[in-house]
């Protein structure tokens, strides 16, 4: 069937639809750079180009009867290869899933249809129904024939989206002998309760300890608990050459392709700008993303003591010392880093116009950047520092801050609807008011964090869809399909295609829900939202082929999530890097040997502040010393020439005025 | 007539009997041009106007229409900058004989006192040697080449009693004069409260010092790695960390050698978000690019070697010239510092060993003449303000320099726009053997220079004696820099929320330090004894913790969590 088929279209459809379509899982090989659409992204999919042309289910009618004969064959044939070597495939990449998934077989064998649903990804939407067995997408297209016994859902023409992806949590993060309130299964029940079917969360390892074993830790914690499906990213927290050993073990073996970086956190977390272009020269070299926290934590420092020493205590103090230039400075400067080493740049928090800013220019200058506002960023502002109500204030702190300008939601928004930010994170990190109240007479103690994995989807919905700046396909690109294309899980996640996993989200338009902290599914008893309206919520919520949310009702399973592993070398990050290194390769200029006369130099070493090398990083480059010693150099070039009596040994800055052109 | 009856030394008005009358020029600065003769005694202008009553046997200049301005003022020059212990090939005499012959009339050169050596001696090394052979009038700038706790008081001296008001701070040259941030912040707001301008040397050390090792290992030597591996958006990324510290600070910051684009539009970025922030361009930057680096012939190509390097994007000199013509930046320097072809050769085989410097004081004001005000850029008034008065203002020199006004110093130039010059290593005042802006055809050029009212370079010709130049003291708080600070610094007070305490539930912090991370501080100058308060999210707060807990609730023991360091508890606390 497959052939009659591309043998019909052979003539009007582009090369790569005309390709024999077989529903098995091939490796996909994807071409072209960004948006480009991913080469066998169309493959086996039955997508209705008739249907797409009218834009009408109903009017559709008169062929697809033609077609009804022909596909049950075509399936038929098709599953059961496509099934088993898609277990293949798995059994191969995530061995850990298995052993979890055999429990829950019996739910797996649930199997689902979605009728009348208007299915949008990121490229197109178009009305088609979709059958979903064992977790995964087996058939999209219209009159399904699917076996008996099948739970269908009426879609009644809503919106059919890919599960989102929420690519930044802190959930069940340690913090001073506690952790956050949300754990691992609270934080996920509020993000499937929200639509978002997958998290990726923040491995923070302390510093000195090992990445490895933090990483295992926060594996076995997510396993146990985790609702959906999950991956991690690993921070790195301190620099050295055991670091890297790890860093590559994750990258190879772990299933880990992102790491993050603090630009601020003095003292604790901070890297310095060699650290940085170490790190980030090493992420390039093997496929992974550099994530960086970015503000300037020595300047932060300098204006945290100001502001105590001026007596400001509260959580104002919090957004006072830290203003949004300092953001914008540290993004540049990791901009600056990224192009220097040609390393793909992903600014985590971006939270304040002038940090975006900055991002949109590198990309138009051709830098590889993308750039995560958060919820509470695109929903609200960082006014609220200023209230009288302490423990309101204080959950407003996160880092960057909230900025204090309130039309900076609105532009980050225009910003994501444009395409210069690329995705969405939450940056759910919740902690109790009690937990706050730690930093209750000094600000600077006040844990970090906020909430916003439930909120995120329809935060974007109400204030970019709505509001008519963003398209139902961008919605789905930053809510879902970007995530999953930077951390290379495209097109499993982030695609309702065939094949893909079944993580997908019936939206509901029309919904309007008030956020209050009465009835939302985190822990924490304040939410940043609070009262907000928004426009949009999921209707109803599918993760893993199985119904986790219908009516309002949550249906989550803890320890249900499986580990997703992502690979190296992401093409929506890494095509255009690669393409640039082979470009960038610097050529001396072959000339012949100077040989005219070299002036006398003292070799001093007297430049050498003794306190200031210290800090430099030890696999120091030969930085331009001028006064500082030469002896490796100085040797071997001066060595046969040197009249030792020559040497103008004069005082520094000494007044006598040869000119030594000899 | 020159230097007749002089030997006298500095702030005696040693000329006493030199009159002189300007006649029949227009007379130029930088807010309007007029028609005007100017009567000149004891290096002082006396009258401006028409029909002056002059006593007799006055010296009279012909200036026959040309452009009378106010002379030069170079404010970035090393004529004394040792490099690995030999001084540049232009001192102070041959250095100010350039500035002269170019229109230029006072320099202000840069200090440059070694890591760890004493800012007020090699301050008043420098003056001395300036005494001795400077023709000109000059100033002189101090860099701060490390900061710790004794600089303050020598900055505090060098700005009260030495009448110095500007200082440079680096932020490259990684390992010797390079300050991480928290040092730029500290030093920032110290010398903003002695009301000093801070000059800024932009370029990101870390990085640089990254690329040259890894230029180094791919076996590139020659000048070219020069500007490989110190790429413009390191420039551009240091000018934009500088204008966020002194925004923080509110403190006004100078860049010295704006040479790319994206710097100069950082600074212009800047300076329409209300930043104050100067930008100086040099003469190279704006007369020639770095496509030379990748000459074949070694000496010319590290001829060009300076730091930020020239951008080998062609298109800058015009840009910058176009930035400088709307204002956004402000004052044109030279940069000038001049090592000898065998001075430049230290580093044959190491670009970094390459001492950095280029010509530029003679050239400056001609190159800015002929590729801006020429190409019809700027006009004749901001040709003035860029080469003099907008020096003369940041640095506190105003309206005694950069005026033609009654009681200014008599530093005028008789400004001929048709002269056109061939600028050749043949023709210079400069000791250099070559020139980076060889064979370059320069529009206009002084005819008369009067320094100090005294006619020293006339129809070609200079006629100057070294140590003649003066010190010019600069008081602290320039108006055009300092007025807008003082008023944000009422405007800024912060004040913080008044609110009833917090009287709920607190977590019980574990008072155990768990770990302090040892290292990282050893870097924070010696000025901050006191652990700064930042948010060390895992570490303990001896302090803290304990006035919290017994100001509101009793200690419950059993309420601590003693979790293992990331432990799996899962206690939400609440109590």
């Amino acid at each position: 069937m497959a052939e009659r088929r591309s043998a019909d279209r052979d003539g009007d459809l582009p090369v790569y639809l005309a390709r024999p379509g077989t529903a098995d899982q091939l490796p996909r090989q994807k071409y072209g750079g960004l948006f480009c659409n991913v080469e066998g992204a169309y493959e086996s999919k039955t997508i209705d180009f008739d249907a797409l042309t009218v834009g009408q289910r109903s009017s559709r009618s008169p062929r697809a009867t033609n077609r009804e004969e022909l596909k049950p064959s075509k399936h038929q044939t098709n599953f059961p290869s496509s099934h088993s070597e898609r277990e293949a495939k798995d059994t191969v990449q995530i061995k850990h899933a298995f052993e979890k998934e055999a429990p829950q077989h019996l739910d797996k064998s649930e199997r689902l249809l979605i009728k009348g649903g208007r299915i949008v990804n990121d490229d197109q939407s178009f009305y088609a129904d979709i059958y979903i067995e064992d977790g995964v997408i087996k058939q999209i297209g219209d009159n399904l024939i699917v076996p008996g016994g099948v739970k269908t859902i009426e879609a009644d023409g809503k919106m059919v989206i890919p599960g989102g992806i929420d690519i930044h949590t802190h959930l069940q993060m340690p913090f001073r002998g506690t952790s956050t309130v949300d754990d691992f299964s609270q934080g996920t029940k509020a993000a499937l309760a929200g639509g978002t079917t997958m998290i990726v969360d923040h491995v923070i390892p302390e510093p000195g300890s090992s990445l490895v074993e933090a990483f295992e830790r926060w594996r076995e914690w997510a396993d146990e608990k985790a609702c959906c499906d999950y991956s991690l990213h690993v921070d790195i927290t301190h620099w050295n050459d055991s670091i890297k050993q790890e860093v590559l073990s994750l990258i190879k073996e772990k299933g880990v392709n992102s790491f993050q970086v603090y630009m601020a956190y003095k003292d604790l977390y901070q890297m310095s700008n060699s650290e940085l272009y170490e790190i980030f020269t090493f992420l390039g070299e093997h496929g992974g993303i550099a994530q960086v926290h970015a503000e300037n934590g020595e300047i932060i420092a300098e204006e945290q003591n100001r502001m105590l020493e001026m007596g400001i205590t509260g959580p104002e103090g919090h957004v006072l010392s830290r203003p949004e230039e300092l953001e914008a400075e540290a993004v540049f400067r990791a901009v600056t880093i990224g192009s220097q080493t040609n390393c793909p740049l992903y600014v985590t928090r971006v939270m304040s116009k002038s940090a975006a800013d900055i991002i949109s220019q590198a990309r138009k200058k051709g830098n590889v950047v993308f750039g995560e506002p958060i919820t509470a960023s695109l929903g609200t502002d960082g006014t609220h520092y200023w209230s009288k109500n302490w423990a309101k204030a204080a959950s407003f702190v996160t880092s960057p801050p909230l900025s204090p300008d309130p039309t900076t939601p609105d532009y980050l928004n225009t910003l994501l609807a444009s395409g210069d930010l690329s995705v969405v994170g939450s940056a759910h990190c919740t902690f109790s008011v009690a937990q706050k109240a730690i930093g209750k007479d000094d600000f600077t103690q006040i844990p970090e964090g906020v909430n916003g994995a439930e909120e995120r989807m329809s935060v974007i919905w109400d204030k970019a869809v709505v509001t008519g700046k963003m398209d139902e396909n961008m919605f789905v690109a930053v809510t879902s399909t970007n995530a999953a294309k930077i951390l290379n899980l495209y097109p499993r996640k982030g695609r309702i295609a065939v094949g893909s996993d079944s993580d997908l989200v019936i939206w509901d338009t029309d919904a309007t829900r008030t956020i209050t902290a009465k009835t939302h599914h985190s822990a924490a008893e304040y939410n940043v939202f609070e009262g907000m309206e928004l426009r949009g919520a999921p209707m109803l919520v599918v993760c893993q082929g199985k119904i986790v949310l219908e009516d309002g009702n949550l249906h989550a399973t803890a320890g249900t999530g499986r580990f997703i592993p992502c690979s190296p070398y992401p093409d929506f990050a890494y095509k255009r890097v690669k393409a640039r290194k082979q470009l960038a390769i610097l050529k001396a200029v072959p000339r012949g040997m100077y040989d005219g006369p070299v002036s006398e130099f003292s070799p001093m070493s007297r430049g050498g502040t003794p306190s200031a090398s210290t800090r430099t990083s030890p696999t120091k480059a030969p930085a331009r010393n001028f006064y500082q010693s030469g002896f490796t150099l100085s040797g071997p070039e001066e060595a046969p020439i040197r009249p030792a009596g020559r040497r103008i040994v004069v005082p520094p800055g000494g007044r006598s005025n040869i000119t030594s052109l000899s | 007539m020159s230097g007749t009856g002089y030997q006298g030394k500095k702030n005696i008005p040693h000329l006493t009997s030199e009159r002189l009358l300007i006649k029949g020029g227009r007379v130029v600065n930088d807010d309007q041009s007029q028609y005007a003769d100017i009567y000149v005694e004891d290096g002082i202008i006396k009258q401006v106007g028409e029909n002056l009553i002059v006593p007799g046997g006055v010296k009279v200049i012909e200036a026959n229409g040309c452009l009378v301005i106010p002379g030069g003022i170079d404010v970035n020059t090393c004529l004394h900058k040792p490099y690995l212990g030999t001084p540049p090939v232009d001192d102070f005499y041959q250095g100010t004989k350039a500035a002269l012959a170019g229109g230029t009339t006072m320099i202000i050169d840069h200090v440059t006192p070694q890591p760890g050596e004493s800012l007020l001696e090699a301050f008043e090394k420098w003056q001395e040697v300036a005494d001795k052979k400077s023709c000109c009038d000059y100033s002189l700038h101090v860099d701060i080449p490390h900061w710790h706790e004794g600089v303050k008081e020598e900055l505090e001296q060098l700005v009260q009693e030495k009448g110095i008001n500007s200082f440079q701070v680096y932020m490259a040259y990684k390992g010797l004069f390079q300050m991480p941030d928290s040092q730029l912040y500290e030093a920032f707001s110290f010398l903003k409260e002695l009301g000093a301008v801070v000059l800024v040397h932009a370029e990101n050390g870390d990085l640089i010092a990254q690329e040259q090792s890894k230029i180094l290992g791919m076996g590139i030597t020659g000048p070219e790695g020069h500007p490989l591996s110190r790429p413009e958006e390191l420039e551009a990324e240091a000018v934009f960390r500088a204008i966020t510290l002194g925004n923080r600070v509110n403190c006004p910051v100078y860049i010295t050698k704006v040479m790319s684009k994206s710097a100069a539009d950082t600074v212009a970025t800047a300076r329409k978000k209300g930043s104050v922030v100067f930008g100086e361009p040099i003469t190279a930057s704006l007369a020639t690019d770095g496509s030379h680096y990748w000459s074949k012939n070694w000496a010319k190509a590290a001829a060009y070697v300076t730091s930020p390097p020239l951008s080998p994007d062609p298109m800058t000199p015009d840009h910058l010239h176009s930035l400088l013509s709307c204002g956004d930046l402000q004052v044109v320097g030279s940069g000038h510092c001049a090592y000898s072809t065998s001075q430049k050769a230290i580093g044959k085989d190491n670009f970094t060993l390459i001492p950095e410097g280029t010509n530029g004081v003679e050239e400056r004001m001609g190159f800015v003449w002929d590729k801006a005000v020429a190409m019809g850029k700027m006009d004749e008034n901001q040709f003035v303000a860029v080469t003099s008065t907008n020096a003369a203002k940041i640095f506190n020199l105003y309206p005694r320099k950069g005026r033609i006004a009654v009681g200014s110093d008599a530093d005028i130039v008789i400004w001929d726009p048709d002269k056109i010059k061939t600028i050749t290593a043949k023709a210079q005042q400069s000791a250099l053997e070559y020139n980076i802006f060889e064979g370059m055809e320069c529009h206009g050029g002084p005819v008369y220079v009067v320094s100090q009212g005294r006619i020293v370079f006339e129809e070609g010709k200079l006629q100057v004696q070294q140590g003649t130049g003066r010190f010019i003291s600069r008081k602290p708080f320039p108006d055009v820099a300092y007025q807008r600070i003082k008023y944000r610094n009422k405007m800024m007070s912060k004040q913080g929320v008044s609110r009833g305490m917090y009287d709920g539930p607190v977590y019980d912090v574990p008072a155990t330090p768990k770990y302090i991370t040892p290292a990282p501080s050893a870097k924070t100058s010696p000025t901050t004894h006191q652990p700064p308060p930042i948010r060390n999210l895992h570490q303990s707060n001896f302090s803290l913790s304990g006035a919290q807990i017994d100001d509101n609730i009793p200690r419950r023991s059993g309420h601590r969590i003693v979790a293992p360091p990331g432990g799996r508890s899962n206690i939400t606390s609440l109590g």
